[in-house]
C-alpha cells in the first residue's frame, strides 16, 4: 500500500516536471503547445544517444538531455512559436500538432520505431528499505531529484528578480511591458526553460513511460490534464494534479489492472463534474 | 404603484471589494427611471446582477413577483427583462436583419427551428424589418454589423434589446460614444417606446437624464445614495455640488 | 410612410430569401461529382473515400465553423458509427442504407451524452474532454476484443443489396454512388440546418456568447445539439466507410484520424460546408503526390502542411487553392 502511494508520488513528480513548462508558458503567453511532449522526446532521445553511442553514465547524459531540448525549444520560439502567441487556441492547436506530426515521423526515420532501453546503473536498480516501506532505488532517486527541482523552481520564483518578473508577466502582460521587464527575453528564457525541464523529464522518464516516437501524442492527455486540473496560476497546483493523478493512475493500474487504464479518464471525469474550472484555480481569479 | 422588478437587499462583492452593498431598488410599471452616480458606483454590476450575468452574493431579485435570482441569463430574457450594454455587444459577420431576425425568432419560440429557414418565416422577418426601420437602420439592413459607422451600431445595439419585447428594459449608456447631434435621436426612440414598457437607463448626460427620467436613483459606492422625483434629484444641494457639478464642467 | 414601411419589409424578405438559394457554382459542383462516376471509372475506390471523408469534415465543420468548438477527437464519433454498422453486418441484419441510420443514431446518442462535457469549462477543458473522450474509446475497443476484434480488426463483414436492389461491386462503383448519395442528402440536411434560425443562433453564440445570451439564446442548449448533431454526422461517415470497405479497424477512432478531420477543413476553409468536402479532395491529392515521393513519412509532411498553412495564414493560401481548384464558392467567408 505504501509502496504503491510512493510509485505513485514519484510518477506524479516526474508528470509536473515533464509538464510544468507547458502550464507556464499556458499561463504566460496564453499559448496551448501541444507539441510540449517532442521536448520531452527529445530529451529521452538525448540521453538514450549518449549512453549507447557515446557509453556516458546516465546522471552525466541528464545535463545534456535538459539542454538538448531547451535549445530546439528556444530555436523553435525565436522562428516560429513567437507568431502564435497572438493568435486563436484553433491556430495554436493546429500549429502544435503539426509539430508533433513532424517530431514524431523525424524520430520515427532517425530512431526508428521500436522502444528503447536504458540502462540504469547498478546502483539506481533494485529495491531499498526506508522506514519499514520497500520502494524501487529508481523510484527513491526520481523522488529526491524531481523533489529538488521543484523547490528550486519555487525559489527561482518566488525570491530571484527574474521570478518576480515573470509572475508579474503572467499577471499581465501588457503593464508588465509597460513597466520596461523585457516581455520578450522573459518569454523566450520561460518556454527554453519549460522545454528543457520536459526534456529533463523525457530522459528520466524513459525507463518507467517508456521511449518511442509515438511519446508525444500518448502523452498528450497526461500533460493537458495536469494543466488543466492545476490551473495556471501557481506552480503548486499543477504540482497537486500531477501528484493526485500519478497516485490514481499507479493504484489504478495496480489494484483493478483489468480496468486500469480507464482510471485517468475516470479522473478527468470526476474533476470536470466537480470543478469545471480545475481544482486548484485561484478563487475569483475571474 | 405596480412594481415591475425590485431588488432587495442585494449584494454582491468581488474579494474584498463591496460593489453592490444593500441595493433596494423598485422600478415601477411603465417607469422611465434614471440610475445615475460616478464612475465605478456599480451601475453596470447591478445590470449585470439584474440581468443574471453575475449571481449576487447575497438577496433576491424579483420580477413581477417572481423570484428570478437563480434563473440563468437567457431564461430571463424570456421573462421580460432585456438589456443594452455599455460597450457594443453585437455580432461582427451577421447584417442587422440577420442579427434582429434571429432576436426576433427567439422570442417568438422559433429559434430553435432547424428546417424551415428565414425565407419561410417571413412574419418574423417583417417584424425584424420593422425594428430596424424604426431605428433608422433599414438602409444598412444587410450590411456586417461590423462595417456599420458607429451610430449605427448603437442603434442596432437597442433594436436587439427591442426585438424581444421587453416588459423591462435595462440601457447601459444607449448615447455613450454618439456624437452629440444623434444622440437625442437615441433617446427619442427610448421614449417613444409604449408605457407599458419599464425602463431603467443609466446614463452620465445630464441633460439626457432630465429630458427622460421621471424618477432618479442615485448610485454612489455600490449603494443607493438617494432617490426622488427628477425635480427633486435636481434640485438637491448635495447631488448639485457632488455629481451634477462635476458633469457641468466637463 | 407606409409606402417606405412595405419597401423595407420587402427587402428584408428578400434577403432572407436569397441566403439559402442555391447558387451557379454549386450546382457545378455537384454535376462534377456525378459526372466523376462516368469520367473517372478506375478511381472510384479512391472518390468513395474522399466522399466518406468529406463527410467527416463537414461533421467537425459543423461545430467548429458555426458553434467554434474545437475538437481534437471527432474520431470517437466516427469509429462509434463504424463499429455499429459494422457489429449490426455481422449480426446478420446487412441492408445498408437503414444500417447507417442505425448507426448514426447511435453516433448521435455518445454525441449528446459527450456533449454534457463539453459545455462545461474553457476552451482548454475542451481540448482535454474532447481528447480524452475519443482515447476511452480506443481503450474500450481495444480491450473488448472479443466484441470489436481488437487489433485485429472487425472481420467478416459482408453488406447486402442496398435497399435490396444495388449490389456493392470490387471496383467500387456501387460504393462511390451509394457515398455520393448520402453526402449528398446529408450535405441537404446540413444546409438546411445552417440557414435555419437555429444555424443562425450557432453563428450568434460562436461570434459573441454573452450577447447571445443576452437575446435569450440558451447557449449551452444549443451546443448540444449541435454536437449531437455533428456526431450523428460523423457517426454516418463512419459508417459508410465500414459498409464500403466490409472492415473496421481501431484505426478508425485514431487522433491521426481527428486531426485529418481538422486539416482538411483548414485546408478547404470552414463555415460554408464545402469546405470539407473541397479540402477532402486537395487532401486526397497531396497525399497522392507526396506518397509516392516518400512513401513511410506521410505523418510528416501532414505536420509540415498543418504548420506552413497556419504559419503563413491559411486565408492567404486557401484563397490560391481555392482560385486553383474548383471555382466553387457558397457564401464567401
Amino acid at each position: 500500500m505504501l509502496t504503491i502511494i510512493f510509485d505513485g508520488i514519484a510518477y506524479g513528480m516526474l508528470l509536473f516536471i515533464l509538464a510544468v513548462g507547458l502550464s507556464v508558458t499556458l499561463g504566460l503567453m496564453n499559448f496551448v503547445n501541444l507539441a510540449h511532449g517532442a521536448f520531452a522526446m527529445a530529451g529521452g532521445y538525448a540521453t538514450v544517444i549518449l549512453m549507447n553511442a557515446y557509453g556516458l553514465p546516465f546522471l552525466a547524459t541528464l545535463p545534456f538531455a535538459f539542454a538538448f531540448a531547451a535549445m530546439i525549444g528556444l530555436a523553435l520560439e525565436r522562428l516560429l512559436y513567437r507568431r502564435m502567441y497572438r493568435r486563436s487556441h484553433l491556430d495554436q492547436v493546429l500549429f502544435s500538432i503539426g509539430i508533433v506530426f513532424m517530431a514524431v515521423a523525424a524520430t520515427d526515420y532517425l530512431m526508428g520505431s521500436q522502444q528503447q532501453i536504458i540502462h540504469l546503473p547498478e546502483w539506481l536498480r533494485g529495491r531499498i528499505e526506508v522506514a519499514g516501506v520497500a520502494i524501487g532505488a529508481y523510484r527513491f532517486f526520481l523522488v529526491v531529484v524531481c523533489g529538488a527541482l521543484v523547490v528550486a523552481l519555487q525559489w527561482v520564483l518566488a525570491r530571484t528578480r527574474f521570478g518576480s518578473q515573470l509572475r508579474a508577466a503572467v499577471d499581465d502582460t501588457r503593464v508588465a511591458r509597460g513597466l520596461g521587464i523585457p516581455t520578450d527575453l522573459i518569454f523566450a528564457a520561460t518556454f527554453a526553460t519549460g522545454s528543457g525541464l520536459a526534456g529533463l523529464g523525457g530522459a528520466l522518464g524513459a525507463e518507467i513511460l517508456g521511449l518511442d516516437p509515438t511519446f508525444p501524442l500518448k502523452f498528450m492527455l497526461y500533460f493537458l490534464i495536469v494543466v488543466t486540473v492545476g490551473g495556471t496560476a501557481t506552480i503548486s497546483g499543477p504540482f497537486a494534479a500531477a501528484i493526485l493523478l500519478g497516485i490514481a493512475d499507479v493504484a489504478g493500474k495496480y489494484y483493478i489492472p483489468r480496468l486500469g487504464a480507464f482510471v485517468i479518464y475516470f479522473f478527468m471525469l470526476v474533476v470536470l463534474l466537480l470543478r469545471p474550472n480545475g481544482l486548484f484555480v485561484r478563487s475569483g481569479a475571474r | 404603484m405596480t412594481v415591475a422588478l425590485e431588488t432587495h437587499d442585494l449584494v454582491m462583492r468581488f474579494g474584498g471589494f463591496l460593489a453592490t452593498n444593500r441595493v433596494n431598488l423598485q422600478v415601477a410599471r411603465g417607469a422611465r427611471h434614471a440610475l445615475i452616480g460616478p464612475n465605478g458606483a456599480g451601475k453596470t454590476t447591478l445590470v449585470n446582477l439584474m440581468t443574471g450575468v453575475l449571481s449576487p452574493t447575497e438577496g433576491r431579485i424579483v420580477l413581477e413577483g417572481h423570484d428570478i435570482t437563480a434563473v440563468p441569463i437567457a431564461a430571463r430574457v424570456g421573462l421580460g427583462i432585456a438589456r443594452t450594454f455599455q460597450i457594443n455587444q453585437l455580432f461582427p459577420s451577421m447584417s442587422p436583419l440577420e442579427a434582429v431576425s434571429l432576436a426576433v425568432a427567439q422570442r417568438a419560440g422559433r429559434s430553435a427551428g432547424i428546417w424551415r429557414g428565414f425565407g419561410a418565416l417571413p412574419e418574423i422577418v417583417d417584424e425584424a424589418a420593422d425594428i430596424l426601420e424604426g431605428l433608422h437602420l433599414a438602409d444598412a439592413m444587410t450590411e456586417r454589423s461590423d462595417r456599420l459607422p458607429y451610430g449605427k451600431q448603437r442603434a442596432l445595439e437597442l433594436a436587439l434589446a427591442l426585438a424581444s419585447r421587453p416588459k423591462v428594459l435595462l440601457l447601459d449608456e444607449p448615447a455613450a460614444g454618439v456624437p452629440e447631434g444623434e444622440r437625442h435621436e437615441i433617446l427619442d426612440i427610448v421614449a417613444s417606446l409604449p408605457r407599458d414598457v419599464s425602463i431603467l437607463l443609466i446614463e452620465h448626460d445630464m441633460d439626457l437624464v432630465f429630458s427622460f427620467a421621471e424618477k432618479i436613483s442615485v448610485l454612489v459606492q455600490g449603494a443607493v445614495f438617494l432617490e426622488g422625483s427628477a425635480r427633486e434629484i435636481a434640485a438637491d444641494r448635495r447631488v448639485r455640488e457632488v455629481y451634477l457639478g462635476e458633469s457641468a464642467d466637463g | 410612410m407606409s409606402e417606405i414601411v412595405g419597401n423595407s419589409r420587402e427587402r428584408a424578405r428578400r434577403s432572407a430569401a436569397a441566403s439559402s438559394r442555391w447558387r451557379l457554382p454549386e450546382l457545378a459542383f455537384w454535376g462534377c461529382a456525378v459526372a466523376a462516376i462516368f469520367l473517372l471509372p478506375s478511381r472510384h475506390l479512391l472518390l468513395n473515400e474522399i466522399a466518406i471523408v468529406g463527410l467527416f469534415a463537414m461533421s467537425i465543420d459543423l461545430i467548429l465553423g458555426y458553434a467554434g468548438i474545437v475538437s481534437l477527437g471527432h474520431a470517437a464519433f466516427f469509429g462509434v458509427g463504424a463499429y455499429a454498422a459494422g457489429l449490426l453486418a455481422k449480426s446478420g441484419y446487412v441492408e445498408p442504407a437503414s444500417g447507417l441510420l442505425f448507426a448514426g443514431a447511435i453516433a448521435a446518442t455518445v454525441g449528446f451524452s459527450a456533449s454534457f462535457l463539453v459545455i462545461r469549462g474553457s476552451d482548454l477543458t475542451r481540448l482535454m474532454v474532447t481528447l480524452g473522450v475519443a482515447l476511452v474509446f480506443v481503450e474500450v475497443a481495444n480491450r473488448f476484443e472479443s466484441v470489436t476484434g481488437g487489433v485485429d480488426g472487425l472481420l467478416g463483414i459482408s453488406m447486402g443489396p442496398i435497399l435490396g436492389l444495388f449490389e456493392f461491386d470490387f471496383g467500387g462503383t456501387t460504393a462511390y454512388c451509394y457515398s455520393l448519395c448520402v453526402l449528398f442528402v446529408m450535405f441537404l440536411i446540413a444546409r438546411r440546418i445552417v440557414n435555419s434560425p437555429f444555424g443562425t443562433s450557432l453563428r450568434a453564440l460562436k461570434e459573441n456568447r454573452m450577447r447571445a445570451g443576452a437575446i435569450g439564446i440558451p447557449t449551452a442548449k444549443r451546443i448540444v445539439a449541435v454536437y449531437s448533431i455533428s456526431a450523428g454526422f460523423a457517426g454516418i461517415a463512419g459508417a459508410l466507410l465500414a459498409q464500403t470497405t466490409a472492415f473496421v479497424s481501431l484505426e478508425v477512432l485514431d487522433f491521426a484520424r481527428s486531426a485529418d478531420g481538422l486539416l482538411i477543413l483548414v485546408i478547404g476553409g470552414s463555415g460554408y460546408l464545402y469546405g470539407g468536402i473541397i479540402g477532402s479532395i486537395a487532401f486526397a491529392l497531396m497525399r497522392d503526390a507526396l506518397s509516392t515521393l516518400t512513401p513511410a513519412y506521410w505523418l510528416f509532411w501532414m505536420g509540415a502542411i498543418l504548420v506552413a498553412l497556419v504559419v503563413v495564414g491559411r486565408e492567404r493560401i486557401v484563397d490560391c487553392a481555392k482560385a486553383l481548384s474548383l471555382r466553387v464558392r457558397g457564401q464567401p467567408k
